[in-house]
């Protein structure tokens, strides 16, 4: 009775696979143009990455250089004001652009491949490696993240940006582990696993191309949840002074915003304004991707339409 | 019965995951409390080093395993050593506990209730004015880093305004009593903080409170309840918001340790000498004993508040008494 069936599976496979990527594709680019949310996002951070590419378009002077006059506010010479040591800040701001993306995007993703490769794989095994996963995950989302990773980057000191990412993935992946946990385990008993496992796939293969493909909206909604936690979290970081100090980004401008009292003694607030919001600003547009990736992959959230509920009803 | 004995097991093993990162990562990291305060000393000669590994017990050439369990030991007894600046752990903890618990405590119980309370509002009258409303305005205060909204309270109120203190926890000067003015003091200092953590944690839970309900609306024993005719909020309170704060519960207690994270970089915005400052300087100093029970009793605050929602959900849900 099976044997038809799984012939028909076998030579229906890669024509429906390869059709069932192109399709979810455009579907993506539709769902991100439909959704307000999405577009904005998309464009704000579009705009951000231009900035962290090109920065020389935005400002021609030495984030570094420490030539101007001291701690002053905001003029037409300089935007932002300058620096307790003479920098400029709109400088400081445009150029540490870079860093900043590069460790949320490298550290956001790092996080979801841990949390893939964690998560998927208890819900694809189950039983006992579910079991032993499961605890594993369970232990990493209950200690709390933020004193393990300023003890991580404690010992760390000197140690630069690449340690400071890698106790960021390792401290945030558990949460998100545990959504594609069960999210996989509702996947479980479907009809194309069932058959992948019947024509005797690989596991690999099977968790590769038959599950992850399925679960691509709430893959990137998770990617951009991740970012948006390592945005402000990379910051809080950097604004106590732990990882490389020495490097421009928006939590490094903090630190030194704060240890010069740019708000408390009022010399320049700009110097901790401006940055704090780029952090706002850039959270924000993953946010909005997050939010949503979540609402294309569950319509349950999306926003009740009054008219169309009503006639409905 | 089952289901709690499972919680406590998570609990244990938990707590021994913690205690053991905390044993480990002093011996894999490079450097110690010794030559942390070697460092800080100037000309001193090598004498001095010896003399201070000797103090704190480190580059003690000994058995691995039994220093692990003479570790575990110190540890379930409340013997934690000395800080760099030779005070007992534990007395420099419990001088800072006491203002944590308070702010900490009363925050996050306001923007627990605050947040669930409006989060069933909003899923109750779904696509109303609170519906429309809230979201956005909490999509954006939740945007803000808990440190940097505290900065910007800060500007605002503290140094614009000048209606609260910028920072500590009471003026300084003033002694300690259960006088009126002393208190009242004592909350205008933790006002801004105590609000800046509010305003972070309230969003999560209006967000998450809002859509269980809006899940546990569409459930037929709520329709049923509807149409026997029952009362509102009846619906609203007994049937919907009681079986969608189940989940809550959970993601309550998780979500401790994302709070004393919060609370740290409040503290430390703030200046305000709780534990979490206390954690920040030990991190700070380098006093590796400090950070390490500072770092275990936040472990075992989550533990506590996760265990303590595991029996508050077997209470409510009947289904987790079977299973």
């Amino acid at each position: 009775m099976a044997a038809p069936a799984m012939e028909a599976n076998l030579s229906a496979a890669p024509a429906t696979q390869e059709g069932f990527g192109r399709a979810s594709f455009q579907r993506f680019s539709a769902a991100i143009l439909r959704n307000r949310k999405a577009t904005a996002g998309l464009l704000l951070l579009l705009f951000l990455a231009f900035v962290a590419a090109f920065p020389q378009v935005f400002t021609r002077v030495d984030p570094n250089a420490a030539i101007y006059p001291q701690a002053v506010g905001p003029s037409g010479a300089h935007w932002l004001g300058t620096t307790q040591v003479g920098q400029d800040v709109y400088a400081q701001l445009i150029w540490g652009t870079r860093l900043t993306l590069i460790i949320t995007v490298v550290a956001g993703g790092g996080a979801t491949l841990l949390s893939v490769l964690f998560g998927v794989a208890a819900a694809y095994f189950g039983g006992m490696v579910d079991r032993v996963l499961s605890v594993f995950i369970d232990i990493f989302l209950i200690i709390p993240t933020l004193p393990l990773l300023i003890i991580l980057a404690a010992y760390l000191t000197g140690a630069g940006t690449v340690a400071i990412i890698a106790a960021l993935i390792v401290t945030g992946w558990a949460f998100s582990a545990r959504q594609l946990r069960s999210q996989g385990l509702s996947l479980r008993t479907r009809d194309f696993l069932e058959a992948a496992r019947v024509r005797g796939e690989r596991s690999m293969y099977v968790i590769f191309a038959e599950i992850l493909p399925t679960m691509t909206s709430l893959l990137v909604a998770n990617f951009m949840g991740l970012a948006t936690y390592m945005v402000a979290t990379a910051a809080g970081l950097q604004f106590l002074g732990l990882g490389n100090t020495s490097e421009v980004t928006w939590g490094t401008m903090l630190y030194y915003a704060q240890n010069n009292d740019a708000i408390q003694g009022g010399s320049n607030p700009w110097w901790a304004l401006a940055p704090g919001f780029a952090v706002v600003l850039m959270g924000v547009a993953f946010a909005l991707l997050n939010y949503a990736f979540d609402e294309i992959g569950n319509p349950a959230l999306r926003a009740v339409r009054r008219p169309r509920a009503r006639r409905a009803a | 019965m089952r289901y709690i004995a499972k919680r406590l097991g998570l609990f244990l093993v938990t707590l021994w995951a913690a205690l053991t990162v905390n044993f480990l990562l002093p011996r894999v990291m490079p450097g110690n409390e010794a030559e942390a305060v070697y460092a800080s000393m100037r000309n001193a000669p090598p004498s001095v080093l010896r003399a201070l590994e000797v103090e704190f017990g480190v580059n003690v050439k000994q058995n691995v395993v039994l220093t692990y369990f003479q570790y575990l030991g110190n540890c379930f007894t409340g013997q934690f050593g000395l800080t760099v600046d030779r005070v007992p752990v534990m007395t420099k903890i419990m001088t800072s506990l006491p203002w944590t618990l308070g702010l900490v405590g009363v925050a996050t119980i306001i923007s627990f209730g605050l947040g669930t309370l409006l989060g069933v509002v909003a899923a109750w009258r779904r696509g109303g004015k609170l519906d429309s409303v809230l979201p956005p305005l909490l999509f954006i205060v939740t945007a803000f880093p808990v440190f940097f909204l505290g900065l910007l309270l800060l500007l605002i109120f503290a140094v614009t305004l000048g209606w609260f203190p910028t920072n500590g926890n009471y003026s300084l000067g003033s002694t300690p009593s259960l006088s009126p003015a002393f208190i009242g003091d004592v909350l205008s200092h933790a006002f801004l903080p105590a609000l800046t953590l509010v305003l972070t944690l309230a969003g999560t839970w209006v967000y998450t409170m809002r859509n269980n309900m809006v899940t546990t609306l569409a459930e037929d024993y709520v329709r049923m309840a509807r149409a026997k005719g029952l009362a509102p909020w009846r619906i609203m309170l007994d049937y919907s918001a009681r079986n969608a704060i189940l989940p809550n519960l959970t993601g309550f207690a998780m979500q401790m340790g994302f709070v004393l994270g919060g609370a740290i970089l409040v503290e430390y915005t703030f200046s305000y000498p709780g534990v979490g400052y206390l954690f920040f300087t030990a991190t700070d100093t380098h006093d590796l004993p400090l950070m390490e029970a500072l770092f275990l009793l936040f472990t075992l605050a989550v533990l506590i508040c996760v265990l303590a929602a595991d029996f508050a959900t077997a209470v409510l849900d009947p289904r987790t008494r079977e299973t």
